[in-house]
């Protein structure tokens, strides 16, 4: 028997970060709680950085996806706290993210292991000869590589 | 105090969340001038995220103290609807970005600053402020080290990078006083037991200022009192509205649109 909580979370990770598809909200950690009561659904997302600007188009991707499954009472709060992390991502969604081209954040535990150096592993080749260009990249969350032996720049999915 | 509405408290709260805000507005305001301008791609981009970072962490600690405050005002009328001597951020940030070195060591100072309350503040019993601090926390940490690195690079790099990082830090270096400087606006809300004990972040912010300065082959200017140079005295008051004439012509161009049309939409 599937509770209503766990229909809605069903429901939920139909919704992708536009600006990393390969990862719906939930296995993100942006949907930190989703309570029922009655018709009325309610919901808490965190965002991944202060200055995400995806959350905005998150919470009507949220609202829409709601709305087209019949529930259309979907209140929305911002939550800051817990501080969302990488060490929330399963290794199921960091296979997803290398899948992807992005290589994974490190964490071990949830807890952040290491800070971007070197030796990250390229997502194309899997050489170990690449060097960090910059600590950011085309998003807050990524900090971007160069391959020194495909000589294809590629992000990393930084750990925070 | 868990929800910082407690009578005779309100102010004080809202007097340090704008103070908290106005800092990071103002600072990303100023970063964000550089998008499309920096020396290369990377850089631009980097300095546009950190930009971004900020202004996240203004409208959230904004739109705090407008919930806090309880008069219905959003982060946006609290951004774009206030008088220049209604911003409680300090001089540092307001400054023109000036060369790159100006902007990269401004960046320094106050990531250094950010990453040090930030700290602090996370520990606060004011959950949602705590709430806001840790992930101000994270994120100044990349800011920090990645101004940090440009710091070493510049200070340690050809003549003319050293030359003009030199300078740079003899520039601002006046404006670092009333950074580590806190008031009863702050005593009072520790008092509370509202935020942690600050004491402690302006040694810490010298010490950690002054190693980074050292490796990267930088003199070290002497507080003004030390040094006595006319016309390079220490500036102070902004934290009670007194800025440089450099906010009024920032808030111009950040405020227009919001105040041409205020009803505009997205
Ligand atoms: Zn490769």
């Amino acid at each position: 028997m599937v509770t209503k909580k766990e229909h809605i979370l069903s429901l939920l990770r139909e919704v992708h970060d536009p600006e990393i598809p390969a990862l719906d909200i939930v296995e993100l950690g942006i949907v930190r709680d989703v309570r029922v009561h009655g018709k009325q659904i309610h919901i808490n997302i965190t965002p991944t950085y202060s200055g995400c600007p995806a959350m905005q188009m998150i919470q009507n991707d949220i609202i829409g996806t709601l709305n087209k499954h019949g529930f259309n009472d979907v209140a929305i709060t911002t939550v800051y706290s817990p501080a969302w992390t990488t060490g929330w991502l399963n290794a199921e969604a960091k296979q997803k993210l290398k899948e992807y081209g992005i290589t994974p954040p490190q964490t071990v535990n949830e807890a952040v292991v290491t800070l971007p150096g070197s030796e990250m592993e390229c997502p194309f080749c899997s050489s170990h000869n690449t060097e960090l260009r910059c600590e950011f990249s085309s998003t807050a969350c990524k900090s971007l590589y160069f391959c020194n032996d495909c000589c294809q720049p590629f992000e990393h999915f930084k750990e925070i | 105090m868990k929800n910082g509405s407690d009578h005779g408290t309100k102010n004080v709260l809202v007097e340090f969340l704008l103070r908290l805000g106005d800092d990071r507005l103002i600072l990303g305001h100023r970063l964000s001038e550089w998008c499309g301008h920096a020396p290369i791609l990377e850089e631009d981009i980097a300095l546009a995220n950190i930009a971004l970072d900020l202004l996240g962490q203004a409208s959230a600690i904004l739109h705090l103290a407008g919930d806090v405050e309880g008069k219905n005002r959003t982060e946006d009328d609290l951004a774009y609807f206030r008088e220049a001597t209604q911003f409680k951020n300090l001089q540092l940030v307001e400054q023109p970005n000036g060369d790159f070195a100006f902007t990269i060591a401004r960046l320094f100072f106050f990531s250094t600053f950010n990453n040090l309350l930030c700290d602090v503040l996370q520990k606060s019993s004011y959950e949602t402020l705590a709430g806001i601090a840790a992930k101000g926390f994270k994120e100044s940490s990349y800011h920090l080290r990645h101004s940090k690195e440009w710091m070493l690079r510049l200070g340690g790099g050809t003549e003319e990078s050293h030359r003009r990082m030199q300078n740079a830090v003899n520039e601002l270096w006046r404006f670092t006083g009333e950074m580590l400087v806190f008031d009863e606006v702050e005593t009072e809300l520790q008092r509370l037991n509202t935020i942690p004990d600050l004491s402690t972040i302006a040694s810490q912010w010298s010490g950690a200022a002054a190693a980074v300065l050292t490796e990267a082959t930088i003199i070290i200017p002497f507080r003004q009192k030390d040094s006595g140079q006319a016309g390079n005295h220490a500036v102070s008051g902004s934290r009670h509205g007194f800025h440089s004439e450099y906010l009024g012509h920032l808030l111009a161009e950040m405020q227009i649109l919001a105040r041409s049309y205020p009803d505009a939409k997205w």
